[in-house]
C-alpha cells in the first residue's frame, strides 16, 4: 500500500484534484484542519486511545506526507471500539487544530478570577507552585491539598499528591456522575457496574433504559451493541420523559413524570414478584430478603404507580411482561449520569433489584463478568501515611461512599468552624469545575477561600480563568500516557504514544509531575528517566513491551478462566455482607437506610415554571469538546427544547431566544434558542449540557447556547453517599434580555 | 460494476459521526461538508416516530448534474460514481443548481465538490470512511451487480426507498425503512 | 406535528438554507443576452424583410450597443465563475445537454457577428470613421455584399440566444419553479421586448417607433399569456410546482413579482403604449422604460425564487 501508487490511482479514475488540490490552487487559507492536498497518504500510524471522554477507545492516528495528523481511526482489535470511534473520538483532530489553546505556563497576577495573567516559564511556574504547597503542608498539613481529575494525566498528579501525603484525590465522575449505582450495585450484587459497564447488550433480547440516552449519550460501545441488540429484534423499552432517539428505536417510550422513576420500578418488582415472572431458580440459589421484598412491594401495584408516573397500569403490566419473556438476557439499565434527586442511590437500588429477580446478573445478554488486567506500577518507596482525609469534613456521613467526593471537598473547603478539616490548595486537572459542579455560588466561595488553584488543562476553560497557576498540558495526541486497562470481555491493554511533537509550549502531565516532583524533594517518586522507561518496565511485566505495543496499539490476553458467565448451577460468592445477592441491604440497614427502595415525592415546579433536565449531544463531551472547530461545525450551541403547548401558551417560536430564570432567581448569562416539539413532556424542558461558555478566549464557543449548571442552584445531596442531585431546579422563560445586574451571580 | 450505498434509518442514531470522518477523511475545510444527517419526526404525543437519514450524493445512474456540466468536469467514472474534475471545473455552479439533493457545494478552492464515495479507498479495498466508522454499523457499500456485496444482500432483505424518485436521477443511495 | 432538522449542523451558506449559488451575475447576464438578441432580431429581420430605410434605428442604431451588452453580460458571467483560471474549460468540448455549454458556444458565434454588424454601421455615430487598413476595407465590402446570409446567421443565433436565456433554467429539474418548457418561451419573448422597447427609446422617427410600440403590444401580450399559461401549468402540476407557484402567489416573491413583473413591467407600459397608438400622448421613454426594467426584474426573480424552489422529502 504505498502512497505513490494510491496518487497515481486517485489521479487516475479523476478524483486527482482532491489529491492536487490545494497544490494546484494555492491552499485555502482558512483551513485549519490539513487542506486538500493531502489524500496522498503516509500510511504510517501512531497508536492512542482516545481522550474526548473515558470510555477510552483504542485507535490509530494518521499523518499525511507533510507529517502533519491528519485523522484518527479506531483500533479493530480494541472491545471498547471495534475499530469504529464515536464522533467526538473522530473529531479528536480538532483538540489538536484548536489555535484557542493553552500555549504557556501562566501565572495569575491580579485578582483571583479577574483573569490577568502573566506568561512565566515553567521553572518560573514550578517554584511558585512547590513554594505555595511547602507553606500550606507546614501551616496546615499535606492532606490539606486536593487533587480533582478527569484525565490521564490525573495517575501523574495523584502519584504526587500521595507522596506529598495527601489521600485527596477526587473525580467529578464519582458525586456528579455514577457514584450511586456503584454504591446501590455494591449493596446488591457486591460489586460496581464500572466502566466500560459490564451491561451484555450485545446478547440481550430486551433493554431497559431508565433515562439512559444511549445514541446521543455515545460511549461508543454500547451504541454498536444497542445496533447490535436491535439487528436482532431485542425489545427496547426506554422510560424517559422526553423522545430521545433511543426512545425511537422502542419497543415502548414511557414518558414518565420526571422524579417518579422509583414508583415505576417499585411497580414493576411488584408485578414481577406477584404474578411469579422472576427467576425462582436463580433468586432461591443467590438472593437474600427476597420475602421481606415481597412484603415490602405488596401494596407497590401498577395502578398506584399510575398516579405517581402518568404511566398506564396495563403499560406496566405489558412491559414487565416483555421483561420477563427475556429474562435472563434482559438488562435493566442501571445508566451512567445518575445524580438526579438525591434518592438515586435507591433508584439504582431497585434497577439492581429488578436485575436480580430477572436473574440477568453473570447471565448472557444480562451481565457479564469482566475482567481486566492490573498493570503493577513502577517501583517507589511507600507512600506516607496520611493522617487525615476527606471524610473528616463529615463525620458520620456518607461512609458508604467508595470514593472521594468532589462536591464534598469543595464543600469543605469554605472555612466553617464545625470541620477540623478546610482545603487550602487545589489542583484541578482535565476538570472544569465551574461547569461541571453544581451550585457553583459554592464553587467560587471555595475557590476565593484557597491559598493555592494550580490548573492543569488545554484550553483556557472557566476554571484556568480562576487559577493562580495555569499549567497547559499538550492534546493527547501529543503525548503518552500510562497504559490504558480497563474491565471488558477479554482483558486487554493499550498504549497512547505522542504523534507529534507538543505544540506551543506544552507539556504532558506526567513530565510536569516528575518536574514538580523535583521542586517538592519528592524526586524518588519518580524513579524513571523516560516515561518510555517507565511504560517499558510496566509492559514487560504483564509480557509485553513498548516496542510491541507500538506496533499493534492493543494487546489482548486471554480470560484466566472461562466464566463470562454463571455457569449452571455455579456457586457464586457475592462480595456482600452475606455473600448473597442482597435483596434486603444489610449495609444500608446498618448506617440506618432504607434497606429496600421507596418511593418519596419530589418537589413539582411551581406555576410557570419547568423542570430542568439536561443530557447529552452525541457530538460532544460537556466542555471539552466545546470549542473544538470539527465538532463545532457539527453543533455550536445547544437549544432548549419546549414542549408545543408550552410553547403556545408562552407564543415561543423554534429559534426564538429566551433567557431563563430559576426557582431562586438566577437567570441565565447567555440566551438560549427554543426548539419547539413534541418530543418531550409539557412539565420539562431540555438542554444539551456543555455550552453557553463564558470564556472569551474560547472564540467558538464563547456565549453559544446556554449553562444548564449555572441553573443548578438546588443540588440534593444522596444522604447515601454525598452524590449531588441535579435534576430538582425549576426555570422559566424571560423572552426579553436581562438588566446586567439581574444576570450577576 | 454500479456501486451504492444503503442506509439504515432505524439503527442510524443521527450522530453525526459519519460528518466528521467525511471531513477529516477528505479534508473537507470546516464550515462545508459532503454529507449530512437529517432527522424527520412525525406523529403526536406520545406517538411519535422519527427517521433519521445520513445523505449525501445519490451517485444517480442518471444524473442532471453531469448532464448539465459545460465542461465534463462533473462525469461518470469507474461503477458509476460521479466525480468532478477540479482542473476542469469552471465554478459556474450550473451542477449545484442542478441537483435536487443540494449534494454539492462550492469548494472554498474555487471548484465544486462532492462525495467521492471515497473512490480513493475503494481502489484500496476499504470501505468508505463514512461506513467504515459509523458506531451503529448501518451503512452498507459496494456493487449492485455482485449479488454478494453488502449492499445487494442488505437490499435483498430490507424494505427501502430512494429520495425523490420522481425526479427520474435514478439514485444509487437507498434508505432502509 | 412534523419536524425536519439537519442535525449535523450543516452550515454551507451556500446551499442552506436556501440554495443561493447564483446572485446577481447570472440574472443580469440573461438579461444582457436576452437584450442583445432582442436587438439582434429585429436588425436582421428588418435587414431581410429588406426595410432598413423604415426601420434605421432597428437595423444600424440599436445594434451598435449589442457588442457592449454581450461583452458586459459575458464578463457578469466570468464573475460569477469561482474557478476563473480555468474559464477557458468552456471552450475545450461541446456538451449538447449543458444549456451552459452551448450558450457559450451561441455566444462565442454571436459575439463576433454583432462586432461586425456593429463596425458596419459604426459610421451612424462617427460619420468620419475610417478602417485605415486596406485588410479591413475589403473585409467591410465582403460583408456589405453578403448581408442577407448574415443576417439569417444571426437571426437564426438571436432566437437561439434568446430562448437560452429560458432553458438555461427550465433544464434544471431540480428546481421545480424553472422546471416548465415555458420559461423558453417566455424570456425569449421578453428578450425581444425588451429589444422593442431598447429600440423605441433610442428611436426617432415616428413611423419607426409607432412600429415597436404595436410590435411590444402585441409581444407583452403575448408574454402576459405564458405567464398566465405557467401558473396554470404548475398548479395543476405535482405539489412540489404547486409549492413553486405558492412563492409567487402568498409566498415571499409574491410582491416583487406582481408589482415589479406583472403590473409595472408589463401592464402599465401596455396601457401606456396603447394609449401612445391611440395617439394620446404619452413620453415614449416611460413605457420602454418600464419595459426594460420588467425585463431585469424578471431574470432576478426567476432566477432567485427558483433557487428557493426545492423538492421536499
Ligand atoms: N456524546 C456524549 N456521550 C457521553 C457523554 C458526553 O459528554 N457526550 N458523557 C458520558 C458520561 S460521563 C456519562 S455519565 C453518560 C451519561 O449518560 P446517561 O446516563 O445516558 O445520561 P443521563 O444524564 O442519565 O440521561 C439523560 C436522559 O435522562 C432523561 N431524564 C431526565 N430526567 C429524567 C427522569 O426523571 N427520569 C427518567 N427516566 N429520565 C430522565 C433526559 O431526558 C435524557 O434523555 O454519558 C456518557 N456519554
Ligand atoms: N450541569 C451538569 N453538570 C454535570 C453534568 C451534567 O450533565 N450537567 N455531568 C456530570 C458528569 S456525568 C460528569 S462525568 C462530569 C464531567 O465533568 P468534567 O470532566 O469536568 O467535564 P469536561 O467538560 O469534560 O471537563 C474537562 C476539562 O478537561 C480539559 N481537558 C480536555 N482534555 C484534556 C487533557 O488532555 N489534559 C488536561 N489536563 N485537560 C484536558 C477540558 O479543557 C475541560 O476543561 O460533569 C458532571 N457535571
Ligand atoms: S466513546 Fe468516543 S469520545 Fe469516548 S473514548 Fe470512545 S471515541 Fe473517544
Ligand atoms: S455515523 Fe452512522 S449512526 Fe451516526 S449519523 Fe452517521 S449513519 Fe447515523
Ligand atoms: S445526487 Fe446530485 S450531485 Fe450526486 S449524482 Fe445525483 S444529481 Fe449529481
Ligand atoms: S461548477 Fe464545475 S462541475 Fe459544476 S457544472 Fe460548472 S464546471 Fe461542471
Ligand atoms: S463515501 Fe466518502 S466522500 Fe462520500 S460521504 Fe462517505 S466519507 Fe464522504
Ligand atoms: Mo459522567
Amino acid at each position: 500500500m504505498t502512497s505513490r501508487r494510491q496518487f497515481i490511482k486517485i489521479s487516475a479514475y479523476g478524483a486527482g484534484a482532491m489529491a492536487m488540490g490545494a497544490g494546484v490552487f494555492g491552499a485555502v487559507k482558512h483551513l485549519s484542519a490539513p487542506a486538500a492536498e493531502n489524500l496522498v497518504v503516509d500510511t504510517s500510524r501512531i497508536p492512542t486511545y482516545c481522550e474526548v471522554c473515558f470510555w477510552k477507545c483504542a485507535g490509530w492516528v494518521y499523518k499525511n506526507e507533510q507529517g502533519k495528523i491528519w485523522k484518527i481511526t479506531g483500533n479493530d482489535e480494541d472491545l471498547n471500539c471495534n475499530g469504529r470511534l464515536c464522533p467526538r473520538g473522530t473529531g479528536g483532530v480538532g483538540m489538536y487544530y484548536d489555535d484557542d489553546r493553552l500555549q504557556t505556563p501562566l501565572l495569575r497576577v491580579g485578582e483571583r478570577g479577574a483573569q490577568t495573567f502573566k506568561p512565566v516559564s515553567w521553572d518560573e511556574a514550578f517554584a511558585y507552585i512547590s513554594e505555595k504547597m511547602k507553606q500550606i503542608a507546614k501551616e496546615h498539613g499535606p492532606e490539606c491539598i486536593a487533587l480533582f481529575t478527569h484525565g490521564s494525566g490525573g495517575t501523574y498528579f495523584g502519584d504526587l499528591l500521595k507522596a506529598f501525603g495527601s489521600p485527596n484525590i477526587t473525580a467529578p465522575s464519582y458525586a456528579q456522575c455514577r457514584g450511586p449505582r456503584e454504591v446501590g450495585f455494591i449493596a446488591t450484587f457486591g460489586e460496581e457496574v464500572g466502566s466500560p459497564e459490564n451491561t451484555d447488550i450485545r446478547d440481550t433480547k430486551c433493554l431497559v433504559l431508565i433515562g439512559s440516552h444511549i445514541g446521543e449519550n455515545m460511549h461508543n460501545g454500547q451504541v454498536q451493541e444497542m445496533s447490535d441488540a436491535i439487528d436482532k429484534g431485542a425489545a427496547i423499552i426506554t422510560v424517559d420523559p422526553r423522545f430521545s432517539t433511543a426512545a425511537s428505536k422502542s419497543k415502548y417510550w414511557l414518558p414518565i413524570k420526571p422524579a417518579t422513576d422509583n414508583a415505576l420500578l417499585l411497580a414493576w418488582i411488584h408485578e414481577i414478584i406477584y404474578k411469579e415472572y422472576y427467576d425462582k431458580k436463580y433468586v432461591e440459589k443467590y438472593c437474600f430478603g427476597f420475602e421481606q421484598l415481597k412484603g415490602h412491594v405488596r401494596n407497590f401495584t401498577p395502578e398506584w404507580a399510575y398516579g405517581i408516573t402518568t404511566i398506564a397500569p396495563d403499560i406496566i403490566r405489558e412491559t414487565a411482561k416483555e421483561m420477563a419473556n427475556a429474562s435472563p438476557a434482559v438488562i435493566i439499565h442501571p445508566g451512567r449520569h445518575v445524580t438526579w434527586y438525591g434518592d438515586d442511590t435507591q433508584r439504582s437500588r431497585a434497577i439492581a433489584i429488578l436485575n436480580a429477580l430477572l436473574g440477568s446478573w453473570g447471565r448472557r445478554g444480562g451481565f457479564f463478568r469482566p475482567e481486566k488486567v492490573s498493570i503493577p506500577s513502577f517501583p517507589h518507596p511507600p507512600f506516607p501515611e496520611p493522617s487525615r482525609s476527606w471524610r473528616n469534613a463529615f463525620p458520620n456521613k456518607y461512609k458508604l461512599a467508595d470514593l472521594a467526593l468532589a462536591s464534598g471537598i469543595c464543600e469543605a473547603t469554605i472555612p466553617s468552624t464545625a470541620r477540623d478539616c478546610t482545603f487550602k490548595g487545589w489542583i484541578v486537572n482535565g476538570t472544569n469545575l465551574i461547569e461541571t459542579l453544581p451550585d457553583q455560588k459554592q464553587t467560587l466561595t471555595a475557590i476565593q477561600s484557597l491559598d493555592l488553584l494550580v490548573v492543569i488543562d488545554t484550553m483556557p476553560m472557566e476554571i484556568t480563568g480562576w487559577a493562580d497557576v495555569v499549567l497547559p498540558e499538550c492534546t493527547y495526541l501529543e503525548r503518552y500516557d500510562s497504559i490504558r486497562t480497563g474491565p471488558n470481555r477479554k482483558p486487554q491493554v493499550a498504549l497512547r504514544m505522542p504523534a507529534s511533537e507538543p505544540l506551543y509550549d506544552t507539556k504532558p502531565a506526567a513530565w510536569m509531575a516528575k518536574e514538580l516532583s523535583k521542586h517538592l524533594g519528592l524526586e524518588d517518586y519518580f524513579n524513571w528517566t523516560t516515561i518510555e522507561e517507565m511504560l517499558d518496565w510496566q509492559l514487560k511485566q504483564i509480557g509485553s513491551s513498548l516496542e510491541e505495543m507500538k506496533r499493534i496499539g492493543v494487546k489482548t490476553f486471554e480470560r484466566p478462566a472461562d466464566d463470562l458467565y454463571f455457569s449452571d448451577n455455579e456457586e457464586v460468592e457475592f462480595f456482600t455482607p452475606t455473600g448473597k445477592i442482597e435483596l434486603y441491604s444489610t449495609s444500608f440497614e446498618a448506617e440506618g437506610f432504607d434497606p429496600m427502595p421507596i418511593y418519596t415525592p419530589h418537589e413539582e415546579p411551581p406555576q410557570g415554571f419547568y423542570r430542568l433536565i439536561y443530557g447529552r449531544g452525541p457530538a460532544h463531551t460537556f466542555s471539552r469538546t466545546a470549542n473544538n472547530p470539527n465538532l463545532t461545525d457539527i453543533m455550536d450551541e445547544n437549544l432548549l427544547w419546549v414542549n408545543l403547548k408550552v410553547a403556545k401558551l408562552w407564543g415561543l417560536a423554534s429559534g426564538q431566544p429566551v433567557w431563563l430564570k430559576n426557582q431562586d432567581g438566577i437567570v441565565s448569562e447567555f440566551p438560549i434558542k427554543v426548539r419547539v416539539t413534541e418530543r418531550i413532556r409539557w412539565d420539562s424542558v431540555y438542554m444539551v449540557h456543555g455550552f453557553g461558555h463564558a470564556d472569551k478566549r474560547l472564540r467558538r464557543s464563547y456565549g453559544k447556547g446556554t449553562s444548564d449548571t449555572k441553573l443548578i442552584t438546588r443540588v440534593h445531596i444522596d444522604p447515601i453517599m454525598g452524590g449531588t442531585g441535579m435534576r430538582g431546579n425549576f426555570v422559566t422563560f424571560l423572552t426579553e434580555k436581562p438588566a446586567e445586574t439581574e444576570v450577576a451571580l | 460494476m454500479r456501486y451504492a450505498m444503503a442506509v439504515d434509518t432505524k439503527k442510524c442514531v443521527g450522530c453525526s459521526d459519519c460528518v466528521v470522518a467525511c471531513q477529516t477523511e477528505n479534508n473537507v475545510p470546516i464550515g462545508y461538508c459532503r454529507e449530512w444527517v437529517v432527522e424527520v419526526m412525525s406523529g403526536t404525543y406520545p406517538q411519535l416516530e422519527i427517521e433519521i437519514r445520513s445523505e449525501r450524493c445519490n451517485h444517480c445512474e442518471n444524473s442532471p448534474c453531469v448532464r448539465c456540466c459545460p465542461t465534463g468536469a462533473s462525469h461518470y467514472s469507474n461503477g458509476g460514481i460521479v466525480l468532478v474534475k477540479p482542473d476542469k471545473c469552471i465554478g459556474c455552479g450550473a451542477c449545484i443548481a442542478s441537483c435536487p439533493y443540494d449534494a454539492r457545494y462550492p469548494h472554498p478552492g474555487g471548484y465544486v465538490d462532492k462525495c467521492t464515495f471515497c473512490i480513493h479507498r475503494i481502489l484500496d479495498g476499504m470501505q468508505p470512511a463514512c461506513v467504515a466508522v459509523c458506531p451503529t454499523k448501518c451503512m452498507y457499500f459496494g456493487d449492485l451487480d455482485d449479488p454478494a456485496s453488502d449492499v445487494s444482500v442488505i437490499l435483498k432483505k430490507r424494505k427501502y426507498k430512494t429520495l425523490i424518485p420522481e425526479a427520474g436521477t435514478k439514485p444509487h443511495l437507498y434508505f432502509l425503512i | 406535528m412534523n419536524e425536519e432538522l439537519i442535525v449535523s449542523g450543516r452550515s454551507n451558506p451556500f446551499i442552506d438554507p436556501s440554495l443561493n449559488i447564483w446572485h446577481w451575475q447570472i440574472p443580469l447576464y440573461l438579461f444582457l443576452g436576452g437584450l442583445a438578441a432582442g436587438i439582434l432580431f429585429f436588425a436582421s429581420l428588418y435587414t431581410i424583410l429588406g426595410r432598413e430605410e423604415q426601420c434605421p434605428t432597428a437595423v444600424r442604431k440599436a445594434p451598435l450597443v449589442v457588442p457592449v451588452l454581450l461583452v458586459l453580460g459575458l464578463f457578469a458571467l466570468f464573475l460569477d465563475l469561482k474557478h476563473k483560471p480555468y474559464f477557458w474549460q468552456l471552450y475545450t468540448t461541446i456538451k449538447l445537454q449543458s444549456p451552459m455549454s452551448w450558450g457559450a458556444w451561441v455566444l462565442m458565434a454571436v459575439t463576433p457577428l454583432s462586432f461586425i454588424w456593429a463596425a458596419l454601421n459604426i459610421k451612424e455615430i462617427f460619420p468620419s470613421w475610417d478602417w485605415k487598413f486596406s485588410w479591413l476595407i475589403n473585409f467591410e465590402k465582403i460583408c456589405r455584399k453578403n448581408i442577407l446570409p448574415l443576417s439569417w446567421m444571426i437571426i437564426v443565433l438571436s432566437v437561439i440566444l434568446g430562448v437560452y436565456t429560458g432553458i438555461l433554467f427550465s433544464a434544471f429539474n431540480a428546481r421545480p419553479l424553472w422546471n416548465t418548457s415555458i420559461l423558453g418561451p417566455l424570456f425569449l419573448t421578453s428578450g425581444l421586448s425588451t429589444g422593442a422597447a431598447a429600440i423605441l427609446l433610442i428611436s426617432k422617427s415616428s413611423a419607426e417607433r409607432k412600429l415597436f410600440a404595436k410590435i411590444d403590444v402585441l409581444l407583452i401580450c403575448i408574454e402576459l399569456f405564458l405567464i398566465v399559461h405557467m401558473f396554470m401549468g404548475f398548479l395543476a402540476s405535482t405539489q412540489v410546482q404547486i409549492d413553486a407557484a405558492e412563492l409567487f402567489l402568498g409566498g415571499p416573491y409574491t410582491a416583487p413579482f406582481w408589482v415589479f413583473v406583472v403590473a409595472l413591467g408589463l401592464v402599465v407600459p401596455l396601457i401606456l403604449e396603447i394609449l401612445e397608438l391611440k395617439k394620446i400622448h404619452v413620453p415614449a421613454v416611460v413605457p420602454a422604460i418600464l419595459v426594460l426594467f420588467g425585463g431585469i426584474m424578471l431574470r432576478f426573480i426567476i432566477a432567485f425564487a427558483g433557487q428557493s424552489s426545492r423538492w421536499l422529502y
